[in-house]
């Protein structure tokens, strides 16, 4: 078992996923995600305190759309890929649980 | 017959864009089945867009710089009404009610969709193996990969099914495998080109770029793929690319730094026979009156290990939107969130799930400043290190990969040796730099090799003149 | 709060409350935002979070948040939107876009009409959610058979007002949320309709013994969709975690669900269930840094915020600033103002705004008004008879002493009020001479009963005050 990450971890973070694993799977997960985060230690290394981050290659600021509305949406087309429709609404199974 | 006389030969009436589209079906049709580098031909509507592009010329009209030129665009790119899949069973069937802007400028253009080529399952990895809908090979050997994760754009250039191809590059993902099936493929800078109807992998990092036969035929495409769009944030506000004076202009006087570190010096498993077509790039390059050294951009090699944490963790959340709700095949279950967690167990494969978690643990409570915190600032540093180093040099030069095409099935039991594809290319999509591989030479196997040029952001123009020269040189050698 | 129970503990208060902009478009996408359209008509790929689809900014939407900020004294500041990650239906992308560690406003206050100030501690950007309708199951969430989701609201701009835990009670919470209502309506960021669910308020609740500085622990109370749940809810809260103090066990960190039909909150999940965001800055989105040219434009063209409206208006009635709130609140200030620049009376200005256009002015005109009041102060109307012209004028419009005179509103000739009421005196003897010896409480009595007498005859054209000095000086000659 490997320090970087536990099966425990592995399945937790495959429940703020919304995957589902087997046994076998988290096993095989926990040792590969430890491999590619024991690759990552090599970062521990640097000094970085001093670093700002970077979120993003671009030094853009400021893109702004003006508040004019497009094309009236052909709901259907949007519909169309839906798993389930009723009355031109997604249907889905009961929820349980508010997160709001 | 290149992409770029393609227009001219239809124009001048020597052949049609029916024939045109016609010799390539003949030639998916004669090895496809073999290299399945397309998830879909998309045979009767290519058919139709050659018929209206002829009838356009028969009257005269001029319908683009790619008039009649079959294109064909990786499968994570949105094409109305066509299904595009990522190569995933999570959107097998799903027809996008929308093109993606490349889709309108590449049809405004005259160019002919051909078909959605094959890729790594939401382009994730570096073989075009990890596809829901089987592995593409590569034409020059098909026991060995094409490399990825836009294989079947690479194969399809290789195989001569279509002149032009449209990839996507998060980490590599056209230049590797231009590298590993001999074609020419373009990384052009962060926000050069439209991600609008781009299926996102990773954010920050996504680029769509061109792959072609010639370095000529690849600034062709790039010229009309790129240019500001208001429906992409990180689009640059810049007219098109305009590169044909790049293509001639020569490599004289321009000061050329080898990455030391992705070249033999630092990062371990660079195969001689890489390493020895570099060194021939190197001497082309200084022949035609560059002037080359090696240099040293240390932070390269922490590269790989920050990208393993920043794709993952934004691929975690552009990712979750796959939940069965609104598009795409659900699995049914007897609550909402029993509904998703099936779906998406059933709908992703094994690299797109251990991506998503890894990405997910990296962003979680408790872990963030650890990996995604710490990630960003090497990102940091990569940039710095890049900005200096262009401070002294005009273009930096690298291999593009480790080694030729590998055999199937060669690291599909582990990631992280996939993962080790991609240690030169990284850092490009890091910086949002752009990058091209041009082939140059052969490795002992005869299989080819690729040779990065790397140019500081917005400067494909002076990228564009060494990998003329490249390939001038190259084809002067074989 | 005068419950016995509550004797000795404070209850502290902190406001969360979401309000939807007033754009054209969706927060980041030209889908339209309107309330109340048929299902999934205004959606486009950005708002069903359809793969491959950007989000580009709306610019009306930043120039509403930081019209926001400035009106709540905020400093507006570079901002960077960031991705709050959770699967839900109603979330398209599975992620809300939203404003994390750099919020576009921060660090501001907001007045109470009585003069105290509630800190604000941040006020950002982030966008709305579609809506789940809960099939079967009496609509109810946990018993539904199945749901069915709506986009159209979702990606439509939201500004998340979070207030310093500065509030005491119930009544100073609902007086919080009517100043920021009056405000977002002032400035034209919010039709801050809170029936509609434009207007949402989450509420922190901890108490502690008076005088203690320490915090208590806190729940948070979802679902309140009105002024008046808000009151009931608080004071539930505050109820349920004293009960649970005094009995010797201890308030658990929780996120409460306010149930307006049972009058109470329940638990909907414990600091333990809380979800981890994976908060990360949104990649296809670049930062917001407002010049400061944008903010001082934006101040210029801010119209007065109800704080300096009621300091006006007051000044002008020459009462307190509190007591002409609720003219503010109901935006009748500057109807009032002019109508006292015109010469009318302040303070029948303010009777009348206050108690008789509750529904609005409708066809009545500022000089109309003033007319009609100079005509109630002049004693040619009575105060009945002005109140039944006003009534007309709100309705019609017109001119109010046509109007009187139409209705046969004539002031009355003193001597012939005298007639009138000696015919009475004459018919009520007892009456009166209750009235002329009574002491001054029996007086008020019986003057109340002739001056009724009187208005019955006169079918309320008398004036009161008229018929009250013949009155009293019949009685003292």
């Amino acid at each position: 078992m490997n320090e970087r990450i536990s099966r425990d971890d592995v399945a937790h973070v495959a429940r703020l996923a919304c995957l589902s694993l087997t046994d076998d799977e988290l096993d095989s997960f926990t040792s590969q995600l430890a491999d590619i985060l024991e690759h990552a230690a090599d970062l521990d290394a640097l000094e970085l305190e001093e670093i700002e981050p970077t979120a993003h290659p671009l030094p853009l600021a400021n893109v702004l759309r003006d508040d004019e509305p497009g094309a009236a949406a052909d709901r259907e087309k949007f519909l169309a890929s839906a798993p389930q429709i009723e009355n031109n609404q997604f249907k889905v199974p009961p929820a349980l649980g508010d997160p709001s | 017959m290149n992409a770029r006389e393609i227009p001219s030969a239809i124009r001048n009436g020597e052949t049609t864009a029916k024939e045109v589209l016609e010799t390539h079906l003949e030639a998916i049709q004669n090895r496809e089945e073999e290299i399945h580098a397309f998830n879909l031909v998309m045979e009767e509507e290519a058919r139709n867009e050659a018929e209206r592009i002829d009838a356009l010329t028969a009257k005269g009209e001029d319908p683009g710089p790619l008039t009649g030129i079959p294109v064909a665009i990786k499968d994570n790119i949105c094409t109305q009404g066509v299904p595009t899949t990522c190569s995933s069973k999570i959107l097998d069937g799903w027809r996008p009610p929308y093109d993606a802007t490349i889709i309108e400028r590449l049809r405004d253009a005259g160019a002919v969709i051909v078909g959605k080529t094959n890729l790594d399952e939401f382009a994730m990895g570096a073989s075009t193996e990890n596809s829901a809908f089987g592995p593409t090979r590569n034409p020059l050997d098909t026991t060995r990969v094409p490399g990825g994760s836009s294989g079947g754009s690479a194969a399809a250039v290789a195989a001569g099914f279509a002149p032009l191809a449209i990839g996507s590059d998060t980490g590599g993902s056209i230049r590797q495998p231009a590298a590993l099936c001999g074609v020419v493929g373009v990384k052009p800078t962060y926000g050069r080109v439209s991600r609008y109807g781009l299926v996102a992998f990773a954010s920050s990092l996504d680029q769509i770029g061109p792959f072609a036969e010639t370095v000529a035929d690849a600034a062709l495409l790039l010229e009309v793929i790129s240019g500001h769009d208001p429906l992409d944030t990180t689009s640059i506000p810049e007219p098109s690319l305009d590169l044909s004076t790049a293509l001639t202009q020569g490599v004289e006087g321009l000061r050329i730094g080898v990455i030391d570190e992705l070249s033999g010096g630092a990062i371990e498993g660079i195969s001689d026979d890489v390493l020895g077509c570099l060194e021939e790039a190197v001497q082309a390059l200084t022949s035609a009156g560059a002037i080359v050294e090696r240099t040293s951009v240390p932070s390269t090699v922490y590269g790989l290990s920050a990208y393993y944490v920043i794709a993952p963790a934004e691929a975690s959340s552009n990712l979750a939107r796959y939940d069965g709700v609104r598009f795409g095949p659900r699995v049914d279950a007897k609550t909402t969130s029993e509904m998703m967690v099936a779906t998406r167990t059933a709908g992703f494969g094994d690299e797109v799930k251990r991506r998503i978690m890894l990405g997910t643990y990296a962003l979680s409570a408790g872990y963030y400043d650890a990996y995604y915190g710490k990630s960003q600032k090497v990102r940091t540093l990569i940039m710095n290190d890049f900005a200096s180093a262009y401070k002294k040099y005009d273009l930096l030069l690298s291999p593009t990969a480790p080694t030729t095409a590998f055999p199937l099935g060669d690291k599909t039991e582990d990631p992280l040796q996939m993962y080790l594809q991609d240690i030169c290319t990284i850092s490009s999509n890091l910086a949002g730099h752009p990058a091209m591989s041009v082939p140059f030479g052969k490795g002992t196997d005869g299989l080819p090799v690729g040779i990065q040029v790397l140019a500081s952001a917005m400067d494909e123009h002076t990228m564009f003149r060494a990998g003329a020269i490249l390939e001038a040189s190259n084809q002067g050698k074989s | 709060m005068t419950d016995d129970i509550l004797d000795g503990w404070e209850t502290v208060i902190g406001l969360e409350v979401h309000a939807e902009l007033a754009t054209n478009t969706k927060l980041f996408s030209s889908a339209r935002n309107v309330f109340g359209g048929e299902p999934n008509t205004n959606i486009d790929p950005v708002s069903l979070g359809l793969p491959g689809s950007l989000p580009v900014l709306n610019k009306k939407a930043v120039e509403l948040a930081i019209r926001v900020g400035l009106a709540l004294n905020c400093r507006v500041q570079r901002s960077v939107f960031a991705r709050k990650n959770y699967f839900y239906p109603d979330m398209p992308k599975a992620y809300q876009i939203s404003q994390f560690d750099l919020p576009i406003n921060e660090g501001g206050w907001l007045e109470l009409p009585d003069g105290r100030q509630i800190g604000i501690e941040r006020a950002h950007l982030e966008e709305d959610t579609g809506k789940s309708s809960h099939v079967g199951g009496g609509g109810r969430i946990h018993e539904a058979d199945y749901s069915l989701v709506d986009y159209n609201r979702a990606g439509v701009p939201l500004i998340e007002i979070v207030g310093a835990p500065d509030l005491r009670s119930a009544d100073a919470a609902r007086e919080y949320v009517s100043e920021l209502r009056s405000i977002l309506v002032a400035i034209g960021a919010s039709d801050g309709k809170m029936e509609e669910g434009s207007m949402r308020v989450d509420c922190n609740v901890s108490v502690r013994p008076q005088g203690n500085e320490e915090f208590g622990t806190r729940c948070e109370v979802k679902n309140i969709n009105s002024l008046r749940s808000l009151g009931r809810a608080i004071e539930y809260e505050a109820r349920r975690q004293v009960d649970i103090i005094t009995s010797g066990q201890k308030v658990e960190q929780q996120t409460r669900h306010w149930d307006e039909a049972d009058g109470r909150t329940h638990t909907l999940r414990s600091k333990e269930e809380a979800f981890d965001y994976r908060y990360f800055s949104e990649p296809d989105l670049v930062p917001l840094d407002p010049s400061p040219e944008w903010i001082a434009e934006i101040q210029e063209s801010q119209p007065p915020l109800p704080r300096q409206r009621r300091i006006d208006l007051a000044k002008a009635a020459e009462i307190e600033p509190r007591d002409v709130a609720l003219i503010v609140q109901k935006d009748l200030d500057g109807f009032a103002l002019s109508a006292i620049e015109k010469g009318a009376d302040a303070s029948r200005v303010l009777v009348h705004l206050a108690n008789n256009l509750a529904d609005g002015v409708g066809h009545l005109t500022e000089d109309a008004f003033a007319a009609l009041i100079r005509l109630e102060t002049n004693g040619d109307l009575s105060a009945t008879q002005a109140k039944t012209v006003l009534a007309d004028l709100v309705d019609k419009g017109g001119d109010p002493t046509q109007i009187a005179a139409d209705h046969g509103f004539e002031t009355m000739d003193t001597s012939e009020l005298d007639a009138l009421i000696e015919g009475i005196i004459t018919e009520h003897p007892d009456d009166w001479t209750a009235f002329v010896q009574g002491d001054a409480e029996e007086r008020k009595k019986k003057s109340g009963f002739f001056v009724g007498q009187v208005m019955k005859m006169t079918k309320g054209q008398a004036d009161g005050k008229v018929v009250n000095d013949i009155l009293l000086h019949r009685a003292e000659n």
